[in-house]
């Protein structure tokens, strides 16, 4: 789809807000619809979109395969460390009061941490299935099961 | 939606019932905003219109792209297994609340308290996401690793592309074996 | 049957929902039995934010001066259902891409003849 000169000017053009637009959702799933699921979801669409015009390969130089692996993780462990702060600042497991010096405060803290984790894990997540779907050539088959 | 299921139910070109599907989810999500759903309708809308369809799209250009003909089988059998469990269902409504009713019994316990308790004790305006980060945080944890997962499992379903390593072993001077498996297992991919 | 005109919404969910299972029961390709569990999924879904809505309340979000909400208990549950139908979804697909290459197909009749012959 390189050819299409619209579709790369107008994608080029529509990439940075849709990326920043799931950084508004992110962050303003507190006063309004929307979260760390929603973030991630479009936050990831933002990416295959840049892959379905410009090619996978060009995805794997912004974000190669190792990146999106260690981001997977790094969701998953900023989630359950927060859990284990609570633990170590003396209250029990994902204990948000604990977090600050007031109640709310603590809760608003815990919230937005763990929120930017599930983001992360998911943004993460679509992008990979999704670059392993459209990185497999469809004849591989025959390498895969020899003469079948 | 109605209309949609049945030509998705009726239609032999995958390609137009990916399509379908996702106009499915989308209805889907308008009727979630008519029930005052938002956050609901808006994961809908990114997950079931967004990625649900890119992957199901993505699936049908590595596989095929037409259903055979014949392929609806024991038409009978299934009709009247679906008939059966929608009276079952349908017998078992008969016991509910009307829709929409104020005095239904779920709207009396625990829910009272996350919404008349939430701003004194998490101070969110946005309900949902203080009891899905806070009050049932637990439960979120457990999704992301359900997500992770499922990502961990689609890389080791269908592995890494192993597209630039060919050059790489002819360069090295190895006689070219075909097929080896170990080079989709290089770290550096 | 005198609460009838209560319960419709109900029903017509019901009935999405056995079109969805219809299609997941009747139909041998793999791609479209996936697709059916997609459309009993959002019909599932719909059934249980219906019985989430209050009438006159409005979406779950505290403001100024509003008594009145739906219930956002439901919400929370069905957010996290659709994170995970969409995770067994990419999985089915995934599985449906293996098969195919080592059967050649994705009806399951011939899928069927395929492994009796072997």
């Amino acid at each position: 789809m390189k050819q299409k000169i619209i579709l790369r000017v107008i994608s080029k053009f529509l990439i940075p807000y849709i990326l920043l637009f799931a950084l508004y959702v992110q962050w303003h799933g507190d006063f309004g619809p929307g979260g760390g699921f929603q973030a991630g979801v479009i936050f990831a669409a933002g990416f295959i979109l840049y892959a379905m015009i410009f090619g996978v390969a060009a995805v794997r130089e912004v974000l190669p395969a190792a990146t999106t692996r260690v981001l997977l993780v790094i969701g998953v462990l900023l989630y359950t460390g927060v859990g284990v702060a609570g633990i170590l600042l003396g209250g029990n497991f994902l204990d948000y009061n604990v977090l600050a010096d007031t109640r709310t405060g603590g809760q608003h803290v815990g919230i937005v941490l763990v929120e930017f984790g599930v983001g992360i894990t998911v943004a993460a997540s679509v992008i990979t299935i999704f670059c392993t779907f459209a990185g497999r050539r469809p004849e591989e088959y025959k390498e895969d099961y020899g003469e079948n | 939606m109605a209309i949609t299921a049945i030509a998705i139910a009726r239609i032999h070109d995958l390609f137009a019932v990916v399509m379908l599907t996702g106009i499915f989810s989308l209805l889907g999500a308008a009727a979630y905003v008519v029930m005052d759903a938002v956050d609901v309708a808006f994961t809908e809308a990114a997950v079931g219109a967004g990625a649900s369809t890119v992957l199901m799209l993505g699936t049908l250009a590595l596989t095929t792209s037409e259903e055979r003909p014949a392929s609806a089988k024991n038409v009978i059998g299934a009709f009247i297994v679906v008939v059966i469990t929608g009276g079952v269902l349908i017998y078992g409504t008969l016991d509910m609340p009307m829709y929409g009713d104020p005095m239904a019994p779920i709207h009396h316990h625990v829910a009272n308290h996350y919404l008349g308790e939430s701003s004194t004790e998490v101070g969110l305006p946005n309900v949902v996401t203080s009891v899905l980060a806070s009050y049932r945080g637990y439960d979120t944890l457990g999704e992301t690793f359900v997500i992770f997962t499922a990502a961990a499992g689609v890389l080791a379903i269908l592995g890494r592309s192993r597209l630039p390593r060919r050059h790489h072993n002819d360069e090295d001077g190895e006689a070219g074996t075909a097929s080896s498996p170990e080079t989709s297992k290089d770290p550096s991919t | 049957m005198e609460q009838f005109p209560g319960l419709v919404p109900y029903w017509a969910i019901i009935v999405l929902m056995m079109m969805g299972l219809y299609i997941v029961i009747a139909h041998g390709n793999l791609i479209k039995k996936i697709v059916g569990l997609n459309v009993f999924q959002v019909s599932v879904f719909l059934l249980y934010i219906t019985m989430a809505k209050v009438e006159g309340g409005t979406a779950p979000i505290l403001a100024e001066g509003i008594k009145l909400y739906s219930n956002p208990l439901p919400h929370v549950l069905i957010l996290t259902a659709i994170v995970v139908g969409v995770a067994t979804t990419a999985l089915g697909l995934a599985l449906v891409v293996r098969i195919h290459n080592a059967y050649g197909t994705i009806e399951d009749e011939e899928i069927d003849k395929l492994e009796d012959q072997t």
